[in-house]
């Protein structure tokens, strides 16, 4: 487990301070960059950091911080790093903590705690931050000794990465990181008596499954995140390929099987495509993989895919019958279990059933804003095709949370897992900026574009300053419509057109690029885009490009919350047509 | 869709600091409401254990008990709803009573086999052991004499014979089994 780092002087039966054990432990668990903002309670910690081949980011703000962990996670795989100091330190990790815990990313926070005699009294910048995080973490930790350091931490990256990943909190002391003892590490296998991270699927239970899949005539197949959490891809291939199951995929599964396979239907949900949502409805078997049946993917949980039995591969057996019934569990990897499954299903062929989704998907196609002529206009949709067509569908695109999510999702074709990276769950904005530093910071060969709103980019616009001070080169594209557009588009659509609070005054994004020392440029027309494109290709340093677009267009199609899944509201088909089919009523203020 | 009734966890924890903190946690975060809870040591080091009892159909109890797993420091969860099992409540109640009163407050407790464990001119404390219905039944029967005060344990409960809990070997949720 422990990598053999080469800088790393084996100092195991010295006397070290708890400070200089923090570091052995991380370097040990192979961690090499850390994401940060000190303060008085980590001080120690900081003081010892340069001793170590640890690479250290300063953010400038710690949900920054977080989210570059998270970033980090989701391009690696590996787990993410992050360390704060007590207090508003700690707190401003929690949504950075939530956002990782809600998507299953591995994470290991290392806070600086009050010392330990003061722990209770209301001290200078004290909170208690393990119980501020019970219910938005995977476990966490108060250490009070440095003996307990070495220990915790390897716990900590034991059960961030194990199982269904998730972030850990562990708290240090200010005096635990002061005082000294012996260092100790041991490689073994950790056992918790109370941790169970890994099931094996039961033999009756792929029995079960392999009877459905052979007598359906009509499956459809989820591909969600646990599919790239379990490195799936190609066991999911195989399969597909051997049972000739159409694939829809979840917002956090897109990449997790290629998107341009000709058995991938793309993104089902809210905002997914309308003929995945109406091949779910007529499904008669559901093999959902590494996914949780979130609300934004079932809609109305009483009409959903009614006719379809259900399979349930997952990790987590807390994940069963959660949402959705369903008839056949098989808790355990996806990989493991798609690899079970393939030869004992073997061959099946299915042409109606394929000719029938064909069939929908060339009829919802023409609505497509893709196939709008120019017009003189740009189109956030027209951004994130041109953005695919001129990255070749090889950027690593790390989305923010809003309309440019979903159009990023419908019009960016992923082929690769971790190539998306976006805050599925929590749907945090703010997210994608730092988390794509921590991505470029994982992935430093990778072409790293955020693709985020106006109104996202300004929560966490501060990390620009990061980009410069590391000199990391990430690409900005700003969809710029002046609203807070998907708050706009609902009340559009459901609060009868009444703009409260959306519309946005922004800065001038190109000169708060270049207020950084970095490159801003803007675009205006459809016919600019490609040359922006290659320009931030072609810079050195990060690039900020203003994309302003239509302010007032909407994601479509789009299940309203709460509503029947095959009940879409679809993009008006030519001028002149109603703005939007009035459906509205089922929606439900979630 | 089982019917909702009232369900009875044994819960097995790893006795450290924050446990309780993180159980009761879950069941607000998850919207499972506790109708009580009552935690204490085992006969083995190091190990805590919990009688939760509350208001679940069939699923959402499947759903607790693999929630409940999801904690690392939960070792053994069992639901002893629907198993063979003892559970008792002990009660404190502190009534109205004058040395007129004193003979029947006593034959009450006879019936109810309760003890009368203090005593001042003009009020008696009453100790019951018992299962919750057996506690209320004498609590709605001392209400005419005036309750001044009562305090009473959440449930604690044990399966009957020799089953025993094999900390050791943990087993894993039901939910892993569930089929709808």
């Amino acid at each position: 487990m422990t990598p053999a780092n080469p800088k790393l002087k084996n100092r195991i039966g010295e006397s070290l301070s708890g400070s200089q054990i923090i570091w052995e432990a991380l370097v040990r668990e192979g961690v090499e960059v850390c994401f940060g903002y000190p303060g008085g309670a980590i001080m120690p910690a900081y003081d010892a950091m340069t001793e170590y081949p640890i690479h250290h980011v300063l953010t400038r703000h710690e949900q920054g911080a977080s989210h570059m962990a998270d970033g980090y996670a989701r391009a690696s795989g590996q787990v993410g790093v992050c360390i704060a100091t007590s207090g508003p330190g700690a707190t401003n990790l929690v949504t950075g903590i939530a956002t990782a815990m809600l998507d299953s990313i591995p994470m290991v926070c290392i806070t600086g705690q009050v010392p330990s005699h003061l722990i209770g009294s209301d001290a200078f910048q004290e909170t208690d931050i393990t119980g501020c995080t019970i219910p938005v973490t995977k476990h966490n930790y108060l250490v009070t000794e440095p003996e307990q350091i070495a220990p915790t931490i390897r716990e900590a990256f034991y059960i961030a990465r194990s199982g269904r990943p998730g972030p850990v909190v562990v708290d240090i002391t200010k005096d635990a990181q002061q005082k000294s003892c012996v260092f100790e590490w041991s490689d073994e296998e950790i056992e918790l008596p109370g941790y169970r991270p890994d099931y094996a699927p039961l033999a009756d239970q792929l029995d079960d499954a392999v009877d459905l899949i052979k007598n359906a005539k009509r499956p459809i197949l989820f591909s969600g995140y646990g599919v790239i959490k379990a490195q799936a891809t190609e066991s999911l291939t195989r399969f597909v390929e051997t049972t000739n199951i159409p694939v829809a995929c979840t917002l956090l599964g897109l990449g997790g099987f290629p998107a341009t396979h000709e058995r991938n239907l793309g993104m089902m949900g809210m905002h997914g495509e309308t003929w995945v949502n109406q091949a779910i409805q007529d499904a008669d078997l559901i093999i959902a993989v590494g996914m949780r049946f979130d609300d934004r993917v079932t809609g109305n949980l009483k009409t959903y895919a009614q006719n379809a039995k259900k399979i349930h591969i997952e990790l987590d057996p807390a994940e069963i019958n959660k949402n959705v019934r369903v008839d056949v569990p098989i808790v355990g990897d996806a990989r493991e279990v798609l690899e079970a499954l393939t030869p004992l299903v073997g061959r099946c062929d299915r042409p109606e059933w394929l000719a029938y989704i064909d069939e929908s998907k060339g009829g919802s196609a023409v609505r497509d804003i893709k196939n709008l002529p120019d017009l003189g206009k740009l189109y956030a949709a027209h951004v994130i095709h041109d953005l695919y067509r001129f990255t070749e569908g090889k950027a690593l695109v790390v989305t923010d949370v809003g309309q440019h999510q979903m159009w990023e999702a419908q019009y960016y074709k992923h082929d690769y897992p971790r190539k998306l990276l976006t805050s599925g769950g929590l749907g945090t904005m703010g997210f994608a900026l730092p988390a794509a530093i921590g991505a470029k910071f994982a992935e430093p060969n990778e072409s790293v574009w955020v693709v985020c709103g106006d109104g996202g980019f300004q929560m966490t616009a501060a990390e620009l300053s990061t980009c410069a001070q590391e000199g990391v080169k990430v690409n900005i594209a700003i969809i710029n419509n002046g609203f807070l557009g998907m708050v706009r588009q609902w009340q559009q659509f459901f609060y009868g057109g009444r703009y409260v609070a959306t519309p946005l005054l922004s800065p001038d994004f190109v000169k708060l690029a270049e207020a950084h020392g970095l490159t801003g440029v803007r675009v205006e027309k459809r016919s600019e885009v490609e040359a922006a494109v290659r320009q931030a290709e072609a810079t050195e340093g990060t690039v900020v490009i203003d994309f302003r677009v239509e302010q007032e267009d909407a994601v479509y199609p789009m299940v309203p919350a709460g509503a029947d899944l095959d009940k879409m509201i679809q993009r008006p088909g030519k001028p002149g047509e109603p703005e939007h089919n009035p459906i509205f009523e089922t929606g439900e203020d979630s | 869709m089982s019917e909702s009734l009232k369900r009875t966890f044994a819960v097995f924890v790893e006795d450290k600091p924050g446990v309780l903190n993180r159980v009761a946690s879950l069941f607000r975060r998850r919207s499972f409401n506790i109708d009580s809870l009552n935690v204490g040591t085992t006969h083995e080091p190091g190990v805590s254990r919990m009688t939760i009892v509350c208001e679940a159909d069939e699923d959402k109890a499947k759903r607790i008990e693999a929630n409940l797993y999801k904690m690392v420091n939960v070792l053994w969860v069992d639901d002893i709803t629907h198993k063979q099992s003892i559970s008792r409540v002990l009660a404190l109640i502190k009534v109205n009573c004058n040395h007129e009163q004193r003979d029947e407050v006593l034959k009450i407790c006879e019936v109810f086999r309760a003890r009368a464990i203090d005593m001042s001119p003009d009020r008696m404390t009453i100790e019951i052991t018992g299962p919750q219905d057996k506690v209320e039944g004498l609590v709605s029967v001392l209400k005419p004499f005036g309750i001044l005060e009562l305090v009473q344990t959440g449930t604690v409960a044990m399966t009957r014979g020799v089953e025993k809990h094999e900390l050791a070997h943990p087993t894993v949720p039901a939910s892993r089994n569930s089929a709808a």
